[in-house]
C-alpha cells in the first residue's frame, strides 16, 4: 500500500506541474469559464460516490455513497452546463466581429 | 482496497480519461477553442464514470441512478436560471458540494471498512496509509463544504458582507487545525477498535465544519475573488484526496488540475491587490479598528461636483474617446446591458470606446468579462489593466460604473493609505471622469476615495442600470 501512495503522489506532483503551465497560459477573459470549468472536473469524485454506493443497501456506507453522487453530480452537470452556456456568450461574439 | 482498478480496459480507459481532462483545460487557453475544451472535459468525466461502472462489473444501480438523477436534475436547473451576475455564489456553492462529495466519499469508505467489511482475524482495519488519506479527505472536503457556503450566504447578501471578526479566531483555528492533527496521528498510530475509530471521524469531520466556517466568516466581500479562487482549489485537493484513498490515478491527476487552478488565480488575486495570501486570509481587512479612515462616508468629503444625466451626456456627447471602468456595482444593478446600449450609441457617433477591467473587479477572476460577453461587448474593446493605463491620459472621459477602490488614487500617492500600493487603474489621469455610484459610501476598503473631489471629476448619483438608461435616453434625445 506504501508503494501505492507513493505512485499515487509522483503522479500527483506532475499533474500540478503540467496544471500551472497550461493554467497560466489562460487569458484572464476566460478567468471565471475556467473557474466555473475546473469546478465541474472535481467534480470527479463522483467516481468515488459510485464505489461506495455500488451495493445498493440500506447500509450506512451506501448511504453516504448515495449522498455523495447527489452532491458530486450536482457539481459536475452544473459545472459544465453553466460553463457551457458561459462560453457560448464568448463564441456568439466572435461570429459578430467577423461580419 | 475497493476501488483498485483491475483489467487493463479499466486502465486504459482511465488513462483515457486523464489525457481528455487535460486537452480540456487546454482548450480553454483560446476563446476560440474553449467551448470545445469544456465539452472534451465532460466526456473525459462521463469516460471516468463509464470505466468505474465496467470495474465494479457487478453492481445494483438503485443509488447509482437515483443519485445521479437527483443530482443532476439539480445541477441542471440551476446552471439554466442561474443569472450571469450570480455566478460567484453559484461557483462557490457547486465548490461546496463537491468538497462535500469527497468528505462523504472518505467517510463511506471508512464506515465500510470499520463495521461492514468481511474481516480476516488479525488483519488491521485500515492500513496507515489508507487512514491517513482518508482522515485528509474528511478535513479538506468538510472544510470546503461549509467555507464555501458561507461564502455562498456573504455573495448572496443572506449574511454580511463585511468582514465577522471573532474576538481570539486566530488562536480558534490554531487549535482546531492541532486538534484535527492530533486527532488523526492517533487514529493512524493506536486506534484498533472500530466505535472508538468512527467516532474519532466524525470528531474530525466536525472541527474542520467549524474551521471552514471560521476561515471565510472574516472575509469581507471585496476578498472574495481570492477566498472563491482558494476554495476551488480546495475542492480539487479534495478530490485528490478521494483519489488517494481509493488508489484511483484519474481522480489524482483532474484533481491535482483543479488544485493548480485555483492556486493560480488566487496568486493572481492576491497580486492585483498587493497583498499576501496570508494578509487576505488572516487580515480581516477593512474592519481593522487601526484602518485610518476606517467608516469614511459623505462627511469625510469636500465639495464634489454632482451632476445630473443630462450634463453628464453633453460631456459624453463632446469626447471622441470614452473608456468604462466596470466594478461590483455594475454587476449588482445587472447594468451589463445598459452599459453596452450606452457604448454602441457612442460608437455610432464616432467615438472610440474601451472597457478596462481590473483583475479584482467584481466578485471573482474574470466576472466583469462573462458580464460583458453577456451583453456582446465586442472583447477586442476590453482591456487589461497594463495594457490600458497609459492611454488614460489621452482619453477624454472615462466613465467609472460602480468600482470605487480600484480607481482610488491613494493607493499610488498616499503611503499611509492602507490600499497603498495596490495597482489601479488610472483613471485620473483623463480629461475627464464620470463617477456613477448611489451615494459615497466607501468601497470595502471602508476609505474615502479621494478622486471624487478632484476637479475633472463628476458624480452622478444614481443606480448604475438607471443612470445608464438615462444617459443613453439623453443621448438619443440631443441626436435627434
Amino acid at each position: 500500500m506504501t508503494g501505492a501512495l507513493l505512485v499515487g503522489i509522483y503522479v500527483f506532483v506532475l499533474a500540478m506541474f503540467v496544471g500551472f503551465e497550461i493554467i497560466t497560459k489562460i487569458p484572464p477573459t476566460l478567468h471565471t469559464p475556467l473557474m466555473s470549468g475546473a469546478n465541474a472536473v472535481s467534480g470527479v469524485t463522483i467516481v468515488g460516490a459510485i464505489i461506495a454506493a455500488q451495493s445498493g443497501s440500506t447500509s450506512i456506507s451506501s448511504l453516504l455513497g448515495l449522498a455523495a453522487i447527489i452532491f458530486a453530480t450536482v457539481n459536475v452537470v452544473g459545472g459544465f452546463l453553466v460553463t457551457d452556456r458561459m462560453l457560448k456568450m464568448f463564441g456568439q461574439k466572435k461570429k459578430k466581429a467577423a461580419k | 482496497m475497493t476501488g483498485v482498478a483491475s483489467s487493463n480496459l479499466v486502465l486504459t480507459l482511465y488513462l483515457v480519461s486523464a489525457v481528455l481532462f487535460i486537452v480540456g483545460l487546454k482548450g480553454l487557453t483560446r476563446i476560440r477553442t474553449a467551448r470545445r475544451g469544456n465539452i472534451i472535459s465532460s466526456l473525459a468525466m462521463l469516460i471516468a464514470i463509464v470505466a468505474t461502472l465496467i470495474d465494479l462489473g457487478t453492481f445494483s444501480p438503485t443509488w447509482i441512478i437515483a443519485g445521479v438523477v437527483i443530482g443532476g436534475a439539480i445541477g441542471a436547473i440551476v446552471a439554466v436560471r442561474v443569472q450571469m451576475t450570480a455566478i460567484p455564489e453559484m461557483v462557490a456553492l457547486f465548490n461546496g458540494c463537491g468538497g462535500g462529495a469527497s468528505a462523504l466519499v472518505a467517510l463511506s469508505v471508512i464506515w465500510f471498512a470499520l463495521f461492514e467489511k468481511q474481516q480476516d482475524a488479525g488483519v488491521a482495519l485500515l492500513s496507515k496509509a489508507d487512514a491517513v488519506t482518508t482522515m485528509l479527505s474528511v478535513f479538506i472536503g468538510a472544510l470546503t463544504l461549509t467555507g464555501s457556503v458561507v461564502a455562498f450566504l456573504k455573495l448572496r447578501g443572506w449574511i454580511s458582507g463585511q468582514p465577522i471578526l471573532i474576538p481570539g479566531r486566530h488562536v480558534l483555528n490554531g487549535l482546531l487545525i492541532l486538534g484535527s492533527l492530533g486527532i488523526t496521528a492517533y487514529f493512524v498510530m493506536n486506534a484498533t477498535d472500530p466505535s472508538q475509530m468512527s467516532l474519532l471521524t466524525l470528531v474530525v469531520c466536525g472541527l474542520s465544519l467549524v474551521l471552514g466556517i471560521f476561515l471565510v466568516i472574516p472575509i469581507g466581500g471585496a476578498d472574495m475573488p481570492v477566498v472563491i479562487s482558494l476554495l476551488n482549489s480546495y475542492s480539487g485537493l479534495a478530490a485528490c484526496a478521494t483519489g488517494f484513498v481509493l488508489s484511483n490515478n484519474v481522480l489524482i491527476i483532474s484533481g491535482a488540475l483543479v488544485g493548480a487552478s485555483g492556486l493560480i488565480l488566487t496568486q493572481i488575486m492576491c497580486k492585483a491587490m498587493n497583498r499576501s495570501l496570508a494578509n487576505v486570509l488572516f487580515g480581516g481587512f477593512g474592519a481593522e479598528e487601526t484602518t485610518p479612515g476606517g467608516g469614511a462616508d459623505a462627511r469625510d468629503y469636500g465639495p464634489v461636483r454632482s451632476y445630473s444625466a443630462e450634463e453628464a451626456a453633453m460631456v459624453l456627447e463632446s469626447a471622441s474617446s470614452v473608456i468604462v471602468v466596470p466594478g461590483y456595482g455594475l454587476a449588482v444593478a445587472q447594468a451589463q446591458h445598459a452599459v453596452r446600449e450606452l457604448g454602441d450609441l457612442l460608437e455610432k457617433q464616432d467615438v472610440d470606446v474601451k472597457y478596462a477591467i481590473h483583475p479584482v473587479a467584481g466578485r471573482m477572476p474574470g466576472h466583469m468579462n462573462v458580464l460583458l460577453a453577456e451583453s456582446d461587448v465586442p472583447y477586442e474593446q476590453l482591456h487589461e489593466m497594463d495594457q490600458i493605463n497609459p492611454e488614460f491620459r489621452n482619453t477624454d472621459v472615462v466613465l467609472v460604473v460602480g468600482a470605487n477602490d480600484v480607481v482610488n488614487p491613494a493607493a499610488s500617492k498616499d503611503s499611509a493609505s492602507p490600499i497603498y500600493g495596490m495597482p489601479i487603474l488610472e483613471v485620473h489621469n483623463a480629461s475627464s471622469v464620470i463617477v456613477i455610484k448611489r451615494s459615497l459610501s466607501p468601497g470595502f476598503a471602508g476609505i474615502k476615495n479621494e478622486l471624487f473631489e478632484y476637479d475633472n471629476t463628476m458624480m452622478l448619483f444614481d443606480d448604475a442600470k438607471k443612470a445608464l438608461q438615462g444617459l443613453v435616453a439623453e443621448l438619443k434625445e440631443a441626436a435627434g
